[in-house]
C-alpha cells in the first residue's frame, strides 16, 4: 500500500524547463503545487561551482549530468523487424536529470519555427499537391497558428534571457538579422553575442555568395539580464562549457538563472526531489486524474500524490512513457496506424564540414554553446520540395561551441585515433579547425514510433518503452543536399583540409555517436482525438484534468532546435489554463 | 590630620550613598512623545511596517522561532543573548505596559526597571514616533504567535555583569530627548532621515564608537554620523564624504542596493545582506528611495529623487566597458595582454576574471565591481579573505529573487596564492590599499 500525501491542487512531474514555467505560472493563481523530481538538487553554487563542473571527463565524456540508464531508459530498435534492445550506454541522446532538467545542460541555441513549419502539410499540399508527400510520411499541421503562439514566444524569450538580432520585426526586414524568420513583434531582449573567427570568415564567404549569414540567437546573456520574474542573468565570458554542463556564472538561460529563486520564494509551491513519478492514477471511470504515484527514493516507497491537475512536464520520452503505462490516450499501433500515443517519433537530421586552416588560429577554447553565425537560405520557407525531391530545410551554422581537448579535437580524416601519429596531428592541427553544420528539419513517419516492450522491465516493475526509428529517404536525400550546398561554401573558403559528415544514402540509425537530444513527438497535439492524444492546449483528450508539457507534443520535427518552440507552448498552454480552464475545468476543445 | 579623616569618611558616606542610590533609585523612563488617544489604533500593518523598518528580527529571530529570541549577540565582554519578544506572558512580553515597552525603546529599561544592554538600540530607537511605538507595540502584543522560550541568561565578564554601570554607560550615550527633529531640504529626505536615525539604527554599525563605546554621532547634525564603523570585523563604510557609496551612486542605484542586495556597482554581502534580507527589502519603494535621498543630501549635496525604481524594470543592463567612451585601465590592459603576470594577476584571471573581468568592474546587479569597492580596499582585510576563502552570497530579495551565491576558494587555493590575489586586487584599477599577507589569511582560514 502506497504512503499517501495530502492532496494538491496541482502536481508537477518533473522541474524542468516545462516544470518550471507551468510551475511559476499556476503559483501566480494561489493554487497549491508540488512538483516532483526524480533528480537532485542543483544550484548554481554548489553544483556547477567553478572549477569543479568544467571536468571534461566527468560531464562531457562521463554525462555527469544526466539520467542513468541503470535507473531509466527505453529499448530501441531500427524496424519492426528487429527485437528492441535496452540503451544501456548514453550515445544518441541525453536526456537530463535533476532540478533545471536539460534546461542545464543544454547550449542555448533558442528558435521560433519558420512560419510554413506550423502547418507544414497544407503549406506543401497548397504549393505542390500531396503527391509529392512520401506514402509513409504521416505529416500534420501543428493544431495552432504561428500568429497566436507569438506573444508565447516572447514571453518565453523574455523569460530566458536570449540573446540575438531580429531579422522581421512585424514584416519589416532588419538588416543583419534573419530575414527569413517568422516575423516578431518586437527584438530579443539582449543584443547578439560577439562571434569567434570562424564565424566572421563564414559570414564574410556567404555574404559575398549573396546568401543571408546572421548572428546566431541564443540563451547565452551578452549583457546583464533581468527578466519579468526579477531572475537575473550575468554577461557570458565565452569559456565554452555549455552542453552537458551546469554554467558557473549565470549565463546560460536556465530554470536555474531565469525562474528557480522566484518559485522557491512562492508559500503555495514545494518540490521533492529524488520523487521519480511512476504513473498516473486514474478515477474510477477513467475521465479524469486523480494524481500521480511515485517512487520515494529516500524512503524506497512508493507513494500517492492526489491532485484536481496532473502536468506532465518530464522529459519528452518520459512524458511518453508515462501516459503509455498511464492508459492516457490510445497507444499508437503502427500496423493498423490507429491510436495516438506514440504516434510521430521524430528527431533532427544533421551533418557538417570540418575545415582545417595552417595559417588560421580560431581559438577554440573561447566560444559558447550559441556562439557563432547562422544562415537559413536553405531553410524550410527557402527551398522548392518538388524540385529538390524533399519536404524539410536546415539552418547551417559555423561557430566554436568548445575547445575542450576529448570530445572537439577535429583532426584530418585519416589521422590515426590514437599514439604518436596522432599526438603530431594534435600539435599540426589543435585550433586550426572550424566547423559548417547543418541542422535539419526531421518529419513524422507511421515506422517511427513509441510504445511500451514486450520484454524489458524498470527497476519498479513497469515496462520500459520502445523506440521504433530508422532514419527515411527523405531526411537523407535532403542531408545530401545540404552536403552539396556547404560543399560550395567550404570551395570558396579554401581550406587547406576539409572533411565532410553527412549521412549517406541508406543510412541506418546509429544509437552510439552522439546526435542530439532533441527527441520529439509521440505525445502529439491535434486538431482532433484521432490525430494525437493532446488538443491544442496540450491537454489529453481522454482526461481533461492532465496537461503535457514539451517536445512530445510536437507533430514532426522543425529544422530548429526544439526549446524555443518547448518554452512557448509552456507559456500558451499555462494560458490556456489560467485563463479557460481553471474557472471551469473540462475538456478544452 | 582629623579634619582631613572626617572629610574622607564624609566623602566615603556621600559616594556609598550615591553609589547605592544609583543602584537602587527607579531610573525615570520617558514619556511618550505625542499625546495619542487612548483608542488610537495604528492603520493595518503599521506595525509590521515599524517592525521590518526597525530589524527587530535581526536579533530577536533565530532557530527557537519568530522573535523568540534567544540568539547569541557577539560583544567583546561576551555574548548577549536576545531576549523573547513574542507575547508569551511568562518567556515573553506578554505582560509588558505600553509604557514599559517604550521604555525599552527609548531608555533601554525592561519591564522591572532593570538596565538592558546596549545591544538593543535605544539609542536610536529613542526616536521613533509614538505613533509608530504604538504601532510596534500592537504588533507584539496582537499578532506576534506567542513561543514560549526561556532564553539563557546574559552572563558578561565583570566588570560589565554589573548592569547599574549602564545606568552611568546611558548619561553618556543618550544625548538629547526622546523624539525626532527634521532638519532636511525636503520631506523625503526627512522621512530618510526618520528611518535612517531612527528605526533603521544606521548609526549602531555606521557610526564609530567613542572611547566609551557609545555611538559618535547618532543624528545628522552630528560631525561623525554614518562615519564608518565596524561590526564583527566587517566595516561598516562610511555613508558619508566624496568617496562614500551614497555620494558616488544616484539615488535610485542607493535604493535599488537596499532594496535588493544589489545595484550596478556592488552586492550586499556579511551583515548588510542580512539588513536586506530581513528589514530594507520589506520597506516600500518611496521609503528606500527616501533613506537613498536623505544619505545623498546629508552634508548638502543636490538631491535628485527619482519617480520610483526604473531600474529594476526587466531588462538588458549594458557593461560599462561597452560605452564608447570607456577607456580601458592599466590593469585592464595587463590583464588582457597576460604575459609576465604577477602570481596575483594570474590567479585573477585564473579564478575571478569570469565574472568580475578584466575591468575589474563586474557586471551591472550580479557581480560587484571590485574598482573602488570598499569591501577590497578596507583596512579590514578579514572580509576580503573571508569571501575568497568561503565564498559569499546575496539573499533572495521580493524584486530580485535570485540567491546569487559566489563560490569560495578554500579548497582550491593555498594562503600564499590567496595572500597574492587579494594584494592583487586591492592594487588593481586604482584601488590602493596595502598588501595581504600569507598568515592573514591563516588567521582568517583557522578562525572558520
Amino acid at each position: 500500500m502506497a504512503r499517501q500525501e495530502k492532496k494538491k491542487d496541482v502536481v508537477i512531474v518533473g522541474l524542468g524547463w516545462t516544470g518550471s514555467i507551468i510551475g511559476m505560472e499556476l503559483a501566480q493563481e494561489g493554487l497549491e503545487i508540488v512538483a516532483l523530481e526524480r533528480g537532485p538538487e542543483q544550484n548554481t553554487v554548489p553544483t556547477f561551482k567553478y572549477p569543479q563542473m568544467i571536468d571534461e571527463l566527468k560531464y562531457g565524456v562521463r554525462f555527469g549530468l544526466m539520467q542513468k540508464p541503470r535507473n531509466s531508459t527505453l529499448t530501441i530498435r531500427r524496424t519492426q523487424a528487429e527485437t528492441a534492445l535496452p540503451y544501456r550506454s548514453l550515445g544518441s541522446f541525453l536526456p537530463g536529470d535533476g532540478v533545471g532538467g536539460a534546461g542545464t545542460h543544454w547550449n542555448g541555441q533558442n528558435w521560433r519555427p519558420q512560419l510554413p513549419e506550423y502547418k507544414l502539410r497544407s503549406y506543401v499540399e497548397e504549393r505542390w499537391g500531396a503527391g509529392i508527400i512520401p506514402e509513409n510520411m504521416t505529416l500534420m499541421d501543428y493544431p495552432f497558428s504561428y500568429d497566436e503562439m507569438e506573444p508565447f514566444f516572447d514571453r518565453f524569450e523574455r523569460v530566458a534571457g536570449i540573446s540575438g538580432k531580429a531579422g522581421n520585426i512585424n514584416g519589416d526586414i532588419i538588416e543583419g538579422g534573419n530575414p527569413f524568420e517568422a516575423p516578431r513583434s518586437r527584438d530579443y531582449p539582449m543584443p547578439p553575442m560577439p562571434h569567434t573567427w570562424d564565424g566572421e570568415k563564414f559570414l564574410n564567404t556567404t555574404k559575398a555568395m549573396g546568401y543571408h549569414p546572421f548572428p546566431s540567437p541564443g540563451g547565452i546573456a551578452s549583457t546583464s539580464y533581468v527578466n519579468e520574474y526579477g531572475m537575473q542573468m550575468g554577461p557570458c565570458n565565452h569559456c565554452g562549457f555549455c552542453e552537458r554542463y551546469g554554467c558557473y556564472q549565470y549565463s546560460k538561460s536556465s530554470p536555474q538563472t531565469s525562474i528557480l529563486d522566484a518559485l522557491r520564494r512562492m508559500p503555495n509551491f514545494s518540490y521533492r526531489t529524488g520523487a521519480e513519478a511512476l504513473r498516473v492514477e486514474m478515477a474510477a471511470d477513467g475521465k479524469t486524474a486523480t494524481g500521480v504515484t511515485y517512487f520515494d527514493e529516500a524512503a524506497q516507497e512508493e507513494v500517492f500524490q492526489p491532485a484536481d491537475l496532473v502536468i506532465l512536464a518530464a522529459y519528452s520520452l518520459h512524458n511518453a512513457h508515462l501516459m503509455l503505462v498511464s492508459g492516457i490516450g490510445q497507444p499508437y499501433d503502427a500496423v493498423t496506424g490507429e491510436g495516438v500515443t506514440g504516434k510521430n517519433y521524430a528527431y533532427q537530421i544533421t551533418g557538417g564540414y570540418s575545415l582545417h586552416f595552417k595559417d588560421e588560429s580560431f581559438n577554440p577554447f573561447v566560444g559558447s554553446g550559441a556562439n557563432g553565425i547562422t544562415l537559413d537560405d536553405f531553410s524550410i520557407s527557402q527551398i522548392d520540395f518538388e524540385r529538390e525531391g524533399f519536404i524539410g530545410g536546415a539552418y547551417w551554422r559555423a561557430g566554436q561551441t568548445n575547445g575542450q581537448p576529448i570530445r572537439s579535437m577535429s583532426l584530418p580524416a585519416g589521422t590515426p585515433s590514437w599514439g604518436a601519429g596522432w599526438k603530431e596531428a594534435v600539435g599540426e592541427w589543435y585550433g586550426h579547425a572550424m566547423g559548417i553544420s547543418a541542422h535539419g528539419s526531421h518529419m513524422a513517419y507511421k515506422t517511427n514510433y513509441l510504445d511500451l516492450d514486450p520484454t524489458y522491465k524498470d527497476r519498479h516493475g513497469r515496462p520500459l518503452m520502445r523506440m521504433t526509428f530508422n532514419w527515411q529517404p527523405n531526411e537523407l536525400r535532403m542531408n545530401a543536399f545540404m552536403e552539396r550546398k556547404i560543399g560550395e561554401v567550404v570551395e570558396q573558403m579554401a581550406p587547406d583540409l576539409s572533411n565532410p559528415s553527412f549521412k549517406k544514402d541508406g543510412a541506418q540509425y546509429d544509437v552510439r555517436p552522439y546526435q542530439t537530444t532533441h527527441n520529439v513527438g509521440g505525445t502529439i497535439m491535434g486538431e482532433n482525438a484521432t490525430e494525437g492524444p493532446l488538443n491544442r492546449y496540450s491537454q489529453a483528450w481522454t482526461q481533461h484534468n492532465v496537461f503535457v508539457m514539451g517536445a512530445g507534443n510536437f507533430v514532426q520535427n522543425t529544422q530548429y532546435n526544439p526549446t524555443g518552440l518547448v518554452g512557448g507552448l509552456a507559456y500558451w498552454t499555462a494560458h490556456a489554463i489560467r485563463t479557460q480552464y481553471l474557472s471551469n475545468p473540462r475538456p478544452l476543445v | 590630620m582629623k579634619t582631613f579623616l572626617r572629610i574622607v569618611a564624609g566623602l566615603v558616606v556621600l559616594g556609598v550613598v550615591a553609589l547605592l542610590a544609583f543602584i537602587f533609585v527607579p531610573v525615570q523612563t520617558t514619556k511618550p512623545t505625542e499625546d495619542l488617544a487612548d483608542d488610537w489604533k495604528p492603520a493595518e500593518g503599521q506595525g509590521e511596517y515599524v517592525m521590518y523598518a526597525s530589524d527587530c528580527a535581526a536579533c530577536h529571530t533565530g532557530k527557537d522561532g519568530d522573535f523568540a529570541g534567544g540568539v547569541a549577540i557577539d560583544s567583546p565582554m561576551g555574548a548577549i543573548w536576545a531576549s523573547n519578544i513574542t507575547p508569551d506572558k511568562e518567556t515573553g512580553i506578554g505582560n509588558w505596559t505600553l509604557d514599559q515597552f517604550r521604555a525599552a525603546l527609548y531608555d533601554g529599561i525592561d519591564d522591572e526597571g532593570a538596565h538592558l544592554y546596549p545591544a538593543m538600540p535605544y539609542e536610536n530607537f529613542r526616536k521613533l514616533s509614538e505613533q509608530d511605538v504604538r504601532a510596534l507595540y500592537d504588533y507584539f502584543m496582537n499578532d506576534v504567535a506567542p513561543v514560549h522560550n526561556e532564553v539563557q541568561k546574559t552572563e558578561l565578564s565583570f566588570p560589565f555583569n554589573l548592569r547599574f554601570g549602564i545606568r552611568a554607560w546611558n548619561w553618556l550615550a543618550l544625548t538629547g530627548d526622546a523624539g525626532f527633529d527634521p532638519t532636511q531640504a525636503a520631506d523625503i529626505q526627512n522621512r530618510g532621515q526618520y528611518l535612517v536615525e531612527g528605526p533603521g539604527h544606521c548609526a549602531a554599525c555606521h557610526s564609530p564608537r567613542t572611547a566609551f563605546m557609545t555611538q559618535d554621532g547618532t543624528t545628522a547634525g552630528d560631525k561623525n554620523f554614518l562615519a564608518g564603523g565596524e561590526i564583527d570585523g566587517w566595516l561598516a563604510p562610511t555613508l558619508r564624504g566624496e568617496d562614500s557609496a551614497p555620494q558616488k551612486w544616484s539615488v535610485e542605484d542607493t535604493a535599488t542596493y537596499l532594496a535588493t542586495g544589489r545595484n550596478n556597482h556592488s552586492t550586499a554581502n556579511g551583515e548588510m545582506g542580512l539588513v536586506v534580507e530581513h528589514s530594507l527589502q520589506h520597506l516600500t519603494d518611496q521609503d528606500n528611495l527616501a533613506i537613498a535621498a536623505f544619505l545623498k543630501g546629508i552634508d548638502g549635496a543636490d538631491v535628485t529623487v527619482p519617480e520610483d525604481f526604473a531600474s529594476l524594470a526587466d531588462a538588458p543592463l549594458a557593461l560599462e566597458e561597452d560605452a564608447p567612451d570607456a577607456v580601458p585601465t592599466e590593469t585592464e590592459k595587463m590583464l588582457s595582454e597576460a604575459t609576465d603576470l604577477s602570481e596575483g594577476a594570474r590567479l585573477y584571471l585564473d579564478n575571478c576574471s569570469a565574472c568580475h573581468f578584466v575591468t575589474g568592474n563586474g557586471a551591472p546587479q550580479i557581480f560587484p565591481s571590485l574598482a573602488g569597492n570598499t569591501l577590497v580596499t578596507a583596512d579590514q582585510t578579514e572580509p576580503l579573505i573571508s569571501i575568497i576563502l568561503h565564498g559569499a552570497d546575496v539573499p533572495s530579495t521580493q524584486k530580485r529573487p535570485m540567491h546569487l551565491v559566489m563560490q569560495g576558494y578554500a579548497d582550491r587555493l593555498s594562503d600564499q596564492e590567496i595572500a597574492e590575489l587579494a594584494s592583487f586586487v586591492r592594487s588593481g584599477w586604482g584601488n590602493d590599499a596595502a598588501p595581504v599577507t600569507a598568515a592573514d589569511v591563516k588567521a582568517v582560514r583557522d578562525a572558520d
